[in-house]
């Protein structure tokens, strides 16, 4: 059985969610357009994931095996709903940034698969530490993705914060297609190519 | 008998899951109503308000007023300076190329003339359709009296309509010579 640290740290490369388990690809390739858009979403995933990992946990004895599915999708979409509020009330640029792809989180398959081959087996204080570092790694991807896309179609660093950097001054001209929909499949490709010639 | 009662089971615990979540959601939805309206207001027409108005010292979000016409909502923003109200804008909406679009409309209410015009959501085509939001198009309805003709000059109007955006251009007039006749209403209802 792992330690208690394995199961925080595998998230951040064995197990890294876009890179290694190839899941969560339709929003990492739809928000990661800059830094800042990348990490709401990183954050709200990990809310989600952490507190949907902590209830299926604790309800593992009580939840009957056939309607599984069910409940958990139940539990999902309600800590979803109350992220979209949330960003909705306090973080309003963010939500507005991110769009569907809040709602979109209900069906993201890290969740469901985290709930599933994970939380609805192991200890509450396990799969709470399994949620938290799988999302890390899963917010640390979408950063990394938005900042590579952010800087060449941009040149800019932490647009939609109050901390933009630009990088190149006024002659640079940004290379735009990288913030379009093919520079996101080109990045993610190269990205994983390189994590697999690293390998484990 | 056993497996009645296993089926008894799953309807009590997905029932008492969704009954759960129903309560929780109901209740950080009521809490949050009032913020996510104000947030709405302020990232949607708070920018426009503040063109359209400029010059207010008031909060502007703040002092806004529901009134009803025709079975109409319209939220009514008021503009002050020195505190005495000396404007009002609301949103009317109109059809442009691409589909419906939400125009705001502020009127002076010492001199009875539009204070401004500005554009807070559309669908017109980028780079064309779009630059009817531009000020150099809207500010030409600055100003402007109440019995003005609101077409384009092609129509017969006063208004100078964007080149390449004509049809945009008749879906803002629009939106306003559907929002002109409200004033009056509107005013003594606000000053009342």
């Amino acid at each position: 059985m792992a330690s208690i640290a394995q199961e925080f740290t595998k998230g951040f490369w064995k197990e890294i969610p876009p890179f290694r388990l190839v899941l969560g690809i339709c929003a990492a390739l739809a928000v990661t357009k800059s830094l800042v858009d990348g990490f709401g979403m990183g954050i709200a995933l990990i809310f989600v994931l952490v507190c949907s990992n902590i209830i299926i946990s604790m309800l593992r004895k009580v939840i009957p095996k056939k309607v599984r599915l069910a409940c958990y999708i139940v539990i999902i979409a309600t800590f979803v709903v109350i992220v979209e509020l949330i960003t909705q009330a306090y973080v309003y640029s963010l939500y507005e940034a991110l769009g569907i792809f809040i709602p979109l989180i209900v069906v993201n398959c890290i969740i469901l698969g985290r709930a599933e081959a994970f939380a609805s087996k192991k200890s509450v204080l396990r799969s709470a530490l399994d949620g938290l570092g799988i999302g890390a790694g899963y917010t640390l991807a979408l950063v990394f993705l938005g900042a590579l896309r952010e800087i060449l179609g941009r040149g800019t660093l932490f647009a939609g914060s109050q901390y933009v950097i630009n990088l190149f001054g006024p002659s640079f001209k940004p290379y735009a297609f990288m913030v379009e929909a093919p520079g996101a499949f080109v990045c993610l490709g190269l990205l994983l190519g390189i994590m697999n010639v690293l390998g484990d | 008998m056993k497996e009645y009662i296993e089926y008894i089971k799953m309807i009590v615990v997905l029932s008492t899951i969704s009954a759960v979540c129903g309560f929780g959601l109901a209740a950080i939805s009521a809490f949050t109503k009032e913020r996510i309206e104000e947030q709405k207001l302020l990232n949607v027409e708070g920018p426009t308000v503040k063109k359209i108005l400029a010059g207010s010292t008031n909060d502007l979000i703040k002092d806004r007023k529901e009134i009803v016409i025709n079975k109409q909502k319209y939220i009514v923003f008021i503009g002050k300076k020195n505190g005495a109200p000396w404007a009002l804008a609301y949103t009317t909406d109109g059809t442009g190329f691409g589909g419906e679009m939400s125009v705001m409309i502020g009127f002076d209410l010492i001199n009875d003339t539009l204070a401004g015009v500005g554009i807070t959501s559309h669908k017109e085509t980028p780079g064309v359709g779009s630059r009817v939001t531009e000020d150099s198009f809207t500010k030409t309805f600055k100003d402007k009296g109440l019995n003005a003709v609101f077409k384009i000059k092609a129509d017969g109007g006063v208004i100078d309509a964007v080149t390449g955006a004509t049809v945009s251009s008749r879906g803002v007039c629009g939106a306003v010579q559907k929002g002109v006749p409200l004033y009056q209403d509107i005013k003594k209802q606000v000053l009342k």
